[in-house]
């Protein structure tokens, strides 16, 4: 870590410093920029790829209390092969579920390629103990989870205690860093309760300098989740995380995107906001459910040159 | 998945049929198209530097005929019409203007070159909006605070400029029918079409013969118009130069005049700013229509303590830019206007590199037919050089550093224009602050390039005087109880 960002988590007051010393976001101007960006047209081969690329880049995601071992498995199968009926379908990127659900998870997937992702700390609210919230991560990892969606403290964040939220993602870190296999910490901000783009860029700072590997909007529980602007002062905080350590750090959009019209939108910004290198799914992902059928919909039309029933896709 | 990333967008034209382009368009005098006595002139599409269409243009005595239908429209009919009536000829023509809006848009990017998501979204839109905003003001003039009963002046002699051809329009046409004044209009000489498209819409919208009439033609018929002893008001948009000749030739009359002249506004960032949306607003200024804005932002003065991060991000996003075919819905940067202005662009760009700016052109792709300006941005630019002072009308931008803010504000009014500026900074009071000092008729704050029909916009200096849109654009257009 280059001296400037050593010094910013050296203590409370250096990281406050620090913060509250990043460029302001321009609310206006942010969300001028992003609804610029959303008229791109994006046709043809163009289309074709990002269909594919956004597809690869799904985590397919259950967060209910309903939740059986039986649909989960179902859902890892839609995972492995999307549209049956169509073989050269991408498989997405991860299956994302609850920690108690890992294990079952891990089971279906073996050897697959998907990854298993697994919410803990206290989600979505993150209001509990850190023993808890530990705990929890420590029943995801345990399970065989690959991937960890934590969420950050919001409250502390807004009361402006930095320090706690600092420890608490380091300290779930540590517990993925000493998993047998590779566990990669995403983080999730849950952008509709910071108030503030500026808050957006704070946070997402604070969870990049304490070793988040993915930044993440939302929970998919509050409204509003993912928006185009936010995930615009998210990529731009990857980016120039980028340009001062040379470290690819990801962004994931979770929460509300239903379409593949959304879903592209979210890939140009991806594109000219932080750069064609972040257009893999190490580095971007999509938190849906529905999505998944729009985009292999979308993919049949595109194919046929007519759209489909979606009585042929898995549930 | 594919080893490696390619997310090129793939071709998404607009289909230039829309346009609806004719091989023959003509003058619109008294009601009526019929060719003109002039030299017919051909326009061209300068994304292919192929002809688009021929022009009938008008001979002297054409205009005379405009004049004088004008003056007959104004006495009979227009200027005795209550504005309850006359609101909803302008009402109608907005709304017909709408109605056309997909097809002016694509003409308007075939004939101009600027891509066709700013004729879609900027150019059309806008120019309905002031003929929505001014229709409002038909029957309200007593209220404008010019009076209890401001009369019109009577026979306006209005040329625009090639740069936004029916947004020019409509700024110059809407406040003088709203107060009940009637116009010959002069285009550009580049960019006609559009003004005869809403020629028709005149017609369609069954505006008495006469209150509007369009003559096409070159310099020879502005000067015509300008000076023509018919015309009681004359408002003129285009260069400083020939701004300063109409002022000439008027000096002694009892016309009117109006001037929106050229500019080198400074875009001033200081080192609070939102960066990003900074950087942003700095592309905006000056790569918007290729430039070719009289307010463009074209001086950058950055605080010197964050200039090397402003000039990387700038560049990086500037290298995200698409310059290419006007008509691809992709497009950030289409065509340069003409041959002439390209090769004025390249002249002054020379003179910059000669001068010892260090020149740093975007990499991306340029077509090879029609006329393309890869944007540019000069670093290392003193207040001397002529890339500093000149207006270069293209995707060209000077970047200077600053210190203190009176080192800014001297910066930003060393120039002999004074149309816009641009501030920078997440503090409200600098903001307040500079509005007073910068000799500037609009200072955007935080934004850049924002044009609402209820906001007036004009210039200090050499960049003009008069105003439009707004109360204070009515008044270029009314006389008032107290004047003579």
């Amino acid at each position: 870590m280059p001296v400037v960002l050593a010094d910013a988590t050296r203590d409370e007051s250096s990281l406050r410093r620090f913060l509250r010393g990043l460029p302001g976001v321009d609310q206006v101007g942010v969300e001028q920029r992003a609804a610029g960006l959303a008229t791109r047209s994006v046709k043809q081969d163009a289309k074709r790829w990002a269909i594919d690329t956004a597809i690869g880049m799904v985590d397919l995601t259950t967060l209910e209390g309903a939740d059986t071992a039986g649909s989960v498995r179902a859902l890892c199968a839609k995972a492995v092969r999307p549209d049956p009926q169509r073989p050269d379908t991408p498989h997405v990127a991860a299956v994302c579920v609850y920690p108690d659900l890992a294990a079952t998870a891990v089971e279906a997937l073996a050897g697959t390629g998907v990854a298993v992702a697994s919410v803990a700390t206290a989600f979505p609210s993150g209001r509990s103990s850190r023993s808890v919230k530990l705990a929890d991560t420590a029943l995801a990892v345990d399970s065989g989870a690959t991937e960890v969606d934590m969420v950050i403290d919001r409250g502390a964040f807004l009361e402006g205690r930095y320090g706690d939220v600092y420890d608490e993602i380091v300290a779930v870190k540590a517990l993925c860093a000493a998993a047998q296999n590779t566990v990669h910490l995403k983080v999730i901000l849950e952008t509709g309760e910071l108030a503030t783009y500026d808050n957006v860029r704070r946070a997402s700072w604070l969870a990049l300098l304490a070793g988040g590997e993915v930044i993440k909007t939302s929970t998919g529980k509050i409204s509003p989740a993912a928006t185009l602007p936010v995930a615009h002062v998210m990529l731009q905080a990857v980016r120039d995380f980028h340009e001062v350590t040379g470290q690819p750090r990801g962004v994931k959009v979770a929460g509300g995107i239903r379409t593949t019209k959304d879903a592209i939108r979210y890939l140009v910004a991806v594109k000219e906001v932080a750069g064609e290198r972040w257009l893999t799914p190490s580095l971007f992902r999509f938190g849906a459910s529905s999505l998944l059928n729009d985009l292999l919909l979308q993919r049949r039309a595109k194919q046929d040159g007519h759209y489909s029933s979606p009585v042929y896709l898995p549930e | 998945m594919k080893g490696e990333t390619v997310f090129d967008y793939a071709p998404a034209p607009e289909n230039p049929d829309i346009a609806r382009v004719k091989q023959h368009y003509q003058p619109f005098i008294d009601g009526e198209f019929t060719d003109g006595g002039g030299e017919p002139l051909k326009t061209l599409n300068p994304a292919t530097g192929e002809v688009l269409a021929e022009v009938s243009t008008v001979s002297s005595s054409d205009v005379d005929n405009a004049v004088s239908a004008a003056r007959e429209a104004f006495e009979r009919v227009w200027s005795p019409m209550p504005g309850t009536e006359r609101a909803k000829y302008v009402f109608r023509l907005a709304r017909l203007i709408q109605e056309r809006a997909r097809e002016l848009a694509v003409l308007e990017s075939l004939d101009n070159g600027k891509p066709i998501k700013e004729s879609r979204d900027t150019d059309i839109p806008t120019a309905a909006a002031h003929f929505f905003y001014h229709a409002g003001w038909a029957d309200k003039l007593g209220y404008a605070g010019l009076g209890r009963d401001p009369k019109p002046l009577g026979v306006a002699g209005q040329v625009i400029p090639w740069n936004f051809p029916l947004l020019m329009l409509a700024w110059k046409i809407a406040p003088a029918l709203a107060t009940g004044n009637t116009v010959v209009l002069k285009p550009a000489e580049t960019t006609p079409l559009t003004a005869l498209v809403f020629a028709e819409i005149c017609q369609q919208a069954e505006l008495p013969p006469g209150v509007v009439n369009i003559v096409p033609g070159g310099g020879d018929v502005g000067q015509t118009l300008v000076s023509h002893p018919g015309v009681d008001k004359v408002a003129f948009t285009g260069s400083t130069e020939v701004g300063k000749q109409i002022q000439r030739q008027l000096a002694g009359s009892r016309t009117r005049l109006t001037l929106e002249l050229g500019g080198k506004a400074a875009n001033i960032v200081f080192d609070d700013a939102a960066i990003d949306q900074a950087i942003e607003g700095i592309v905006n200024g000056i790569f918007f229509n290729q430039g070719h804005v009289c307010c463009a932002g074209s001086r950058l003065l950055v605080q010197e303590s964050v200039v090397d991060e402003v000039l990387t991000n700038l560049r990086a996003r500037v290298e995200t830019l698409r310059i290419g075919d006007p008509l691809d819905k992709n497009t950030d940067i289409g065509a340069i206007n003409s041959a002439e202005q390209l090769a004025k662009i390249r002249e002054l760009v020379a003179s910059g590199e000669g001068e010892g700016a260090s020149r740093w052109t975007s990499p991306c792709p340029v077509p090879e037919r029609g006329f393309f300006f890869a944007p540019t941005v000069f670093s290392d630019v003193e207040s001397s050089m002529r890339i500093a002072r000149e207006e270069i009308f293209g995707p060209v931008l000077s970047v200077q550093t600053f210190r203190t803010l009176d080192e800014a504000v001297t910066m930003a009014n060393t120039t002999p224009y004074g149309l816009s500026a641009g501030v920078w900074t997440e503090k409200g009071s600098r903001i307040l602050w500079l509005t007073s000092r910068l000799r500037a008729g609009v200072v955007w704050a935080n934004t850049f390039n924002r044009f609402d029909p209820a906001a007036p916009f004009g210039g200090y200096k050499e960049s003009g005087f008069g105003r439009e849109g707004g109360r204070s654009g009515l008044a270029a257009y009314l006389q008032g109880d107290d004047d003579d």
